[in-house]
């Protein structure tokens, strides 16, 4: 595995702060990513960890506090920074009514990419999604349906990924088939910031605990 | 641009796949208006005299019915977060969906409406006024309720609420869209009309998307 | 308390309106014994419409400031949305209720005029139609800024809500004044033009006055009300 790039990082996180409801859910909170480096966010529930990570894609106005993407202040450019993001929330983010293949289509269409069948194939392979391809997905179990968000994020091949419990509902081979897909994305130079519980089968991965 | 056509017509296929929410739209569409003969009798000179207020007031509550699901729908599959970080301005998504929304609900509306003018005892050209006015005057329609459709996502109350934010916002639509018809009547130009729902539409067109976009983005948080 | 930090701004203002209410309050009932004593007692009544005119007193002032009531709510609005003002949020919750009733009593008091002089409790005027439409403005407002769990969420879409409604009030007025040809004499409500006699005149700026003192009276005290509720909220939180 290439070792991390440490003294340039790409994504730098300093001093966010972030409140709800007039009440503070974390405070000066920094942190560094370089080139294939995984954040796991710990924590117990209520403790933030979803709220950092809609932060940290604007979703969630920021108190105080900076992001800098590759040297620029992301606020300042938020679509540039949005289209380097692939993004998991707790919700699938899938349309009950479509298939797989048009879900994930569809949401390689709505960032603005012309769909790749080539791309598409590969991932819908990574997850053993082959069979289902042509299912509604409203038709699908839980599990089948994070393998289909979680295949969507493949197909971004964004940089950074940002992802809340990505394991959820995923039996034991789906979640080694999730490992190596995010490994693969790592050693190609990727980013990932995953809010979880589970080991992600990441071993130089870091992780940052959020206290409520 | 590419965004924009891709929401707008994945929105059109997810109606396509359940062309049932439209047909309840239309079949409320005609069932109401019908209900106004049989609540006020059959006189032809007072239905012909009333058809262009009624066709237009319920077209309107028409479109208002089927909104409270515009965003509600994205917002509960977690799809709206996919659009709030889609690499591209989010009024211009804000814009695929009413647009959307006007091609499913305010285009078939306006399609039928002349229909049921044949049964309120429309002479022909106003049939063809009735036409044209909704045809101009409903996109102003999915876009303040779409507006208030973004407000009120999440909220309480929410499609009641919704009616009673929109409903104030569409009376000048409602008002020059219904006079055209009888501008026929009394021999006024009923190209001036046509452009004034015009000039409503195109100042609908240039407010909403922003306001709907930082609601959208509230709802997001 | 460090939880209690976003409300430094509100307690300045408190500090400012604890300082300023007693002469307020003064100067508004003041000014509406003054007020009441030129419109009711010294104005003379008028010559097509008599005693009757006194209403209008009433209904003028209150129609004035109903409108600058939602064009406050807009101001609130964009302070709130643009600088994130937070004292904003909570004085355009005040607000809104006190510019609704202002609204009521507008119509209420223009109804009551119209009994005598177009012989029915209702007349589709269209100034009275477009006060009536402002006034449902402003029940989506009040209902807008209430119905989320969240009152952030409350307050940001009423917000956006009074900026739209404000760029569509003349719109509204427009349209209702073009879609009503059977206007009023204009002169009846065109009291700012210099047509107006002063003898009607004085006691109307007068009750002017005092309806402005009250309704920022009412706004300063619902919006202390508004905080110590929002105070309340967040002790309940953290306890």
């Amino acid at each position: 595995m290439a070792p991390p790039l440490l003294d340039v990082p790409l994504l730098n996180v300093a001093d966010l702060a972030c409140r709800r409801g007039g009440r503070p859910v974390f405070d000066r909170l920094s942190f560094a990513l370089g080139a294939g480096e995984l954040l796991a966010l710990t924590g117990r529930n209520g403790s933030g960890k979803t709220t950092l990570l809609r932060a940290l894609v604007l979703l969630v106005r920021p108190q105080a506090g900076t992001i800098v993407w590759q040297g620029s202040n992301v606020q300042d450019d938020p679509e540039t920074w949005r289209g380097q993001l692939a993004w998991l929330g707790h919700l699938d983010g899938l349309k009950g009514d479509l298939t797989v293949r048009e879900n994930l289509l569809g949401a390689e269409r709505l960032r603005g990419r012309p769909a790749a069948d080539d791309r598409l194939d590969l991932a819908l392979v990574a997850f053993d999604l082959n069979a289902l391809a042509h299912r509604a997905v409203r038709t699908l179990s839980a599990g089948q349906r994070r393998r289909t968000a979680l295949a969507r994020v493949m197909l971004t091949q964004a940089p950074v990924w940002l992802l809340d419990e990505p394991l959820n509902a995923l039996d034991s081979a789906a979640q080694q088939a999730f490992r190596s897909v995010l490994q693969q994305h790592l050693a190609h130079g990727g980013l990932a910031i995953a809010a979880t519980h589970a080991d992600l089968g990441v071993p130089n991965a870091r992780t940052l605990e959020l206290t409520a | 641009m590419t965004g924009f056509l891709a929401l707008l017509s994945r929105d059109l296929r997810l109606v396509w796949r359940r062309p049932g929410d439209v047909a309840v739209v239309l079949a409320f569409f005609v069932v109401a208006t019908v209900l106004f003969p049989l609540g006020i009798g059959p006189q032809a000179n007072i239905l012909a005299r009333i058809a262009a207020g009624v066709l237009w007031c319920t077209a309107l509550f028409a479109s208002m019915l089927s909104l409270d699901r515009l965003f509600a729908a994205d917002y509960e599959d977690g799809s709206l977060d996919l659009l709030l970080l889609a690499p591209w301005p989010l009024e211009l998504a804000a814009l695929a969906k009413c647009a959307a929304h006007w091609i499913v609900t305010g285009l078939p509306l306006a399609a039928l409406a002349p229909l049921l003018g044949v049964a309120f005892g429309l002479p022909p050209d106003a049939l063809m006024a009735l036409a044209a006015t909704l045809l101009i005057g409903t996109p102003t329609l999915s876009l303040i309720g779409g507006l208030a459709a973004s407000l009120t996502l999440g909220a309480r109350r929410g499609g009641a609420l919704l009616a009673l934010l929109a409903l104030p916002l569409c009376v000048p639509t409602l008002i020059f869209g219904a006079a055209a018809i009888e501008t026929l009547m009394t021999g006024e130009d009923l190209l001036a009309h046509i452009a004034i729902l015009a000039a409503l539409a195109l100042v609908a067109l240039a407010t909403t998307p922003w306001a709907m976009a930082a609601a959208l983005r509230q709802a997001g948080e | 308390m460090a939880d209690l930090h976003f409300l430094a701004n509100p307690a300045r203002f408190r500090r400012f309106s604890q300082r300023v209410l007693p002469g307020l309050t003064f100067a508004t009932v003041l000014g509406f014994a003054v007020g009441l004593y030129l419109a009711l007692l010294q104005s003379p009544p008028d010559y097509q419409q008599g005693e009757t005119v006194r209403i209008m007193f009433v209904h003028v002032p209150s129609a004035w400031l109903s409108m600058a009531g939602y064009a406050l709510l807009a101001a609130l609005g964009a302070s709130l949305l643009v600088w994130r003002h937070p004292l904003a949020a909570l004085m355009a919750r005040a607000a809104a209720p006190v510019g609704a009733c202002f609204a009521l009593v507008c119509l209420a008091t223009g109804s009551l005029w119209g009994r005598p002089m177009w012989g029915a409790y209702w007349v589709w005027d269209a100034r009275l139609t477009s006060m009536l439409l402002l006034f449902f403005l402003y029940l989506g407002h009040i209902a807008l800024s209430r119905a989320y769990d969240d009152p952030d969420r409350g307050d940001r879409a009423a917000a956006i809500l009074a900026l739209v409604g404000v760029i569509n009030l003349p719109i509204i007025k427009f349209s209702v004044d073009w879609w009503n040809t059977l206007h009023q004499p204009a002169s009846l409500m065109r009291l700012d033009a210099p047509a107006i006699h002063p003898a009607i005149l004085m006691p109307l700026l007068w009750m002017a006055g005092s309806f402005l003192l009250l309704f920022i009276l009412l706004v300063l005290v619902r919006t202390e009300t508004e905080i110590d509720r929002r105070r309340l909220e967040i002790a309940d939180q953290n306890a």
